[in-house]
């Protein structure tokens, strides 16, 4: 009895133990913390060196590209067939061409949105999706300030070199269960989405598609009614997570924990991220939505929408995007604003 | 306070650690002894300054006063006094008074020739506070890493810090610490309960022995520890807690920056399901 029950101990203690000590993601460099609050109230973000590394590597930019004279012939008067970027000279216009190669047209280049036969084709579907991306990537540095202000997007923000961003979300992207578990309200399937929680792997449809409400918690001490449901809850803490990874950053970057409704305990970044919510719905429903009819099969998800954007889509896992280069302020063709 | 007539006897000089027969004598039932002693300043002098840090804030509700760590920036260095300074005072004279109360049982224990299991235990509370307010700080690089001194403002610490890790109670060791802290509540209630249903009869009724402690957990689950056994699982269980309970803050932060949840990629990668 006695020797069962220490060899049993043992063994558990030793699974533990070893389960504790080798997981990976343990770091043994110099931690270092961007405080972001009064003193005493653990509000920051933590770096270490190996972290800092990786996000500058990550979010290295591109090389520059030479500017271009705004005068001299209309790029209208030089190509056929030119529909958003007719307020551009013909040298500004390659310059712009230049950059969608480097930045969205992977291996394929040029190609990806052109027929090289005859470059005034409009067969190719990412053509289309194209024009649409330059009037949002411009309707963001022209209408979004409140959220990009003069640092501003251009297509390598989210692109990368990609034709299709990382970070994009389609509906019901979440894995089904089988058997008993099958209602499961899209929960219990640990995912990026979620931040490896239990919670909604899509958090994201109804609200970033939509206009559906992402509070829930009571802002008065005793309670009026019945609140929000607790899959709701999980929600929008699903959601929250998902800001999070995208982003980067903890809970406390925008909130203040002893009351996340509380404006006032939480950090003024937090009115930029409300401002980043309503720039993501706009732009889902005036920009992507509009491209459903377009995009072939391949693109879509597993319930027939096609991709979405959220927090993740430009800041790719950093608190700003490319760690907040002005790359925009040389991009005036994007609509990118200068300030010099 | 009156003393109990047998109480004379255990009143003994000697088996101090330091000071010899200086303050080695009782006032009431209390023994002070030299570590009484400098417990006793090290606690004015840390109130004092409470006090004055208070003052210097206007705040006089007791709910919101606030002792506040210095800011990171001021690294392992000393803080201007009304910038942290106060509540780095006041963790040294804590330090002191904890440490002197530790000894002060040492020392008791040594008058009384028994083992010194009570100054062990509460070292474990001493560890954990150490952990909080120097260990950890010190891997970090910064005082600022310790808990404020405030009722209120100590638990948005509690708060803020298990956000910074997005959910801490995916946290393994704070698991533990939790569970040994819930089985230390559950031991001790069943221990009370079982000890007064035996010991304290109704009027009329005889003191049952002990045996009929033993009797009533082997009815209900096959075993009992025993008299002396249940005190070591107790003991045991308590430390535990503490025990866990450091090394779950110890690791946030010096050893791991990331949410928690994220801790256990290794479960969801197991060959067997993933």
């Amino acid at each position: 009895m006695k020797t069962t029950a220490l060899l049993l101990g043992g063994v558990a203690t030793a699974l533990i133990g070893t389960a504790l000590i080798f997981t990976p993601g343990w770091n043994l460099s110099k931690v270092h913390t961007v405080q972001t609050g009064y003193r005493g109230l653990s509000v920051g973000e933590m770096y270490t060196t190996k972290s800092e590394q990786l996000l500058k590597a990550a979010n290295a930019l591109p090389d520059a590209i030479d500017p271009a004279e705004a005068g001299g012939k209309k790029a209208t008067e030089v190509y056929k067939n030119v529909k958003v970027l007719t307020d551009l000279s013909a040298a500004q216009f390659d310059r712009v061409m230049l950059g969608f190669a480097a930045w969205v047209g992977g291996e394929q280049g040029c190609n990806y949105c052109h027929n090289p036969e005859n470059l005034a084709d409009d067969n190719l579907y990412t053509k289309k999706v194209a024009r649409s991306m330059i009037q949002m990537t411009r309707h963001i540095n022209k209408d979004w300030q409140a959220h990009v202000q003069t640092t501003g997007v251009t297509c390598y923000t989210c692109h990368r070199g990609q034709p299709v961003p990382k970070g994009v979300w389609y509906k019901g992207a979440d894995p089904k269960s089988k058997g008993a578990a099958a209602t499961n309200y899209g929960m219990g399937h640990p995912s990026s989405v979620n931040g490896t929680t239990a919670m909604n792997t899509d958090p994201f449809s109804g609200i970033l598609d939509g206009k559906d409400a992402i509070r829930v918690q009571a802002s008065q001490a005793l309670p009026t009614g019945f609140g929000a449901p607790l899959q709701k809850t999980e929600k929008t803490y699903s959601l929250m997570m998902a800001f999070s990874g995208g982003l980067g950053v903890n809970c406390t970057y925008c909130h203040g924990s002893r009351a996340f409704t509380n404006w006032t305990e939480g950090s003024p970044l937090r009115v930029n991220a409300w401002h980043g919510i309503n720039m993501v719905r706009d732009l889902n429903a005036n920009f992507l939505a509009p491209l459903q009819a377009d995009w072939p099969a391949n693109r879509l998800g597993p319930t027939g929408d096609g991709p979405k954007l959220y927090c993740l889509t430009c800041h790719q896992g950093a608190p700003k995007p490319l760690l907040g280069a002005k790359m925009a302020q040389d991009w005036a063709e994007l609509g990118g604003v200068s300030v010099k | 306070m009156a003393m109990l007539n047998f109480e004379k006897k255990y009143r003994v000089r000697g088996g101090t650690l330091l000071g010899g027969d200086l303050f080695d004598f009782w006032v009431g039932p209390f023994y002070v002894g030299f570590f009484g002693v400098t417990t006793f300043i090290f606690s004015l002098v840390g109130v004092a300054m409470i006090a004055y840090g208070t003052a210097l804030d206007h705040v006089w509700n007791i709910w919101q006063i606030n002792i506040a760590p210095p800011d990171l920036k001021y690294g392992l260095g000393l803080a201007p006094l009304k910038e942290g300074g106060i509540w780095q005072i006041v963790t040294v004279c804590a330090l002191g008074a904890f440490g002197s109360w530790a000894l002060r049982e040492v020392e008791i224990c040594r008058k009384l020739g028994i083992g010194y299991h009570v100054p062990i235990a509460f070292g474990f509370a001493i560890l954990a506070y150490t952990t909080l307010v120097v260990f950890r700080p010190v891997l970090m690089g910064a005082w600022g890493y310790g808990f404020p001194y405030g009722i209120l403002s100590h638990l948005d610490w509690v708060s803020n810090t298990g956000y910074q890790y997005l959910h801490f109670h995916y946290n393994p060791a704070h698991m533990l610490a939790i569970t040994f802290f819930f089985t230390t509540c559950l031991a001790l209630a069943m221990h009370g309960a079982v000890i007064v249903s035996a010991a304290n009869p109704r009027q009329g009724e005889t003191v049952r022995p002990t045996e009929y402690e033993d009797w009533f957990f082997r009815d209900v689950v096959g075993y009992s520890i025993g008299t002396l056994g249940i005190h070591r699982l107790g003991l045991f269980l308590a430390l535990s807690a503490v025990f866990w309970s450091a090394v779950c803050i110890l690791i946030s932060g010096p050893f791991w920056t990331k949410g928690w949840p994220e801790w256990w990629n290794w479960w969801l990668n197991l060959p067997i399901w993933r």
